[in-house]
């Protein structure tokens, strides 16, 4: 079932959620093994919100929240802020119909949510920030293209696992439709 | 975690008296001038200027000493990387070739790589200080009316300060949420293994998310109550007028836009090349 929300609820979503998003960035990151690297969970957050509340919130969440973490940061680099931009609104676009606000995670959802974070996040890691990298920043091709699947492939891995299970998570605290039946 | 990083710095400077606006309209001039020019005369004369603002907006090297720090060691370690990935690149893009230091394998040192490098460099000293000293001599509720007044919808606008707004609530609810779990046993740090980790977070992540939605619900109820979006436009409680020193600004950032579109044309492409 498609839900739709009120503009008013999508700019508070968007709002809430790039503040959600720079919180979990900026203070969240979880140490791994490899050096210099760290578990981006934000990015799962970022697809939870473009699933429940649609494209353009994921887009804008994204691109705010990331925009502000660089402020206070590393410095505006804006192909990878458009990059996460990107990526909700692609995750957004291939989820617009689902039933997870119903209460159903089964696991063809399951499959599709996982699918379309594979691949909203190979169009921002793989195309949009190394491509952003080489016509804005005029970086070297090999360097952005190693930093670009770097950060495929650590994105991919927690924006799944995370992603799938917060949302099973949610979809069981949810009442499903037809749950109640008419006593005789 | 709780002290901000990086925010407004009350002070009685004289960037502090010029308006949202121009402010906003000189950081985005200068953002989107060292985009498009990679010509290191350019880039050197921005950041000449961007540092001399520094100088007089009265916000201390102290003020913002950690972002600085960030900002330096991610500025280094760029560097690192592109000298290891590709160390012919300068050559490449000026098409001589003047070798300084013999290197191992393919890493020689040429001018040219040194003199591309030092035009990435210089593109970190012409964008910060400008974009920091926006964020840290503007007041935040003045972010959205300034946004808004560049052309930005109100809506998009006000999502941004509520972002500002609820990023102290989230970090403390995060805060709270974590140290409750870790009561109770549940470590994210390196002490346990990785898929502990991850799963211990996501007992994190559920209460935090679940109170986030609640959260969303009832702010946008209360502001649908009060009758938000319903009009073309808005006003803005913080809004300062335009006066003559910004519009002096808006020339200055016009400006600092059109040089390297002409510099484009000048130079025959993005970089300037002394090599030939």
């Amino acid at each position: 079932m498609n839900r739709t929300y009120s503009p008013v609820t999508q700019v508070v979503a968007i709002g809430v959620g790039a503040a959600l998003f720079f919180v979990l960035g900026r203070f969240a990151a979880i140490p791994t093994p490899i050096p210099n690297t760290s578990l981006n969970i934000q990015y799962a957050i970022l697809a939870v919100f473009a699933v429940l509340y649609g494209p353009l919130v994921g887009a804008l969440a994204g691109f705010i929240g990331h925009l502000l973490i660089d402020v206070t940061g590393y410095g505006i680099w804006i192909s990878w802020e458009l990059a996460s931009g990107v990526f909700g609104l692609v995750v957004g676009v291939l989820l617009l119909k689902h039933a997870i606000t119903d209460g159903e995670f089964g696991k063809a959802t399951g499959l599709r949510v996982n699918l379309a974070i594979l691949l909203a996040n190979a169009v921002a890691w793989l195309l949009i920030a190394p491509l952003g990298d080489v016509l804005i920043h005029s970086e070297p091709a090999s360097k952005v293209w190693a930093q670009g699947t770097l950060a495929f492939i650590a994105n991919s891995v927690t924006a799944c696992v995370l992603g799938t299970i917060i949302l099973s998570v949610y979809a069981r605290t949810r009442t499903r439709t037809g749950s109640l039946s008419h006593d005789q | 975690m709780s002290s901000p990083l990086l925010g407004y710095i009350d002070r009685d400077g004289p960037l502090h008296t010029l308006s949202g606006v121009s402010k906003l309209v000189l950081s985005l001039g200068v953002v989107l001038g060292a985009m498009i020019g990679f010509d290191v005369r350019y880039l050197a004369a921005v950041s000449a200027g961007s540092i001399l603002l520094w100088a007089v907006s009265r916000v201390r090297l102290r003020d913002l000493a950690v972002v600085l720090w960030l900002i330096a060691i991610f500025m280094v370690l760029n560097n690192i990387g592109i000298f290891l990935f590709a160390p012919g690149y300068g050559t490449d893009l000026f098409g001589t070739r003047h070798l300084l230091l013999e290197g191992p394998w393919r890493w020689d040192v040429t001018a040219e790589q040194l003199f591309y490098q030092l035009a990435v460099t210089l593109k970190y000293v012409a964008v910060l200080p400008a974009v920091l000293l926006f964020v840290a001599t503007t007041r935040p509720p003045e972010f959205a009316s300034s946004l808004a007044r560049v052309g930005v919808p109100y809506r998009i606008a006000y999502a941004v300060s509520l972002a500002l707004r609820y990023i102290p609530d989230v970090q403390r609810e995060f805060r709270t949420i974590s140290q409750a779990q870790q009561a109770r046993g549940m470590d994210t740090s390196r002490a346990v293994r990785l898929p502990t980790r991850l799963r211990n977070l996501t007992s994190v992540l559920m209460p935090l998310l679940l109170g986030t939605f609640d959260r969303i619900e009832s702010v946008s109820a209360a502001m649908e109550l009060r009758g938000f979006g319903r009009a073309k436009g808005r006003t803005w409680s913080v809004q300062t007028p335009v006066r003559a020193a910004d519009v002096f600004v808006i020339v200055v950032s016009i400006a600092l836009v059109a040089t390297p579109i002409a510099l484009l044309v000048v130079n025959g492409g993005r970089f300037w090349n002394p090599f030939l």
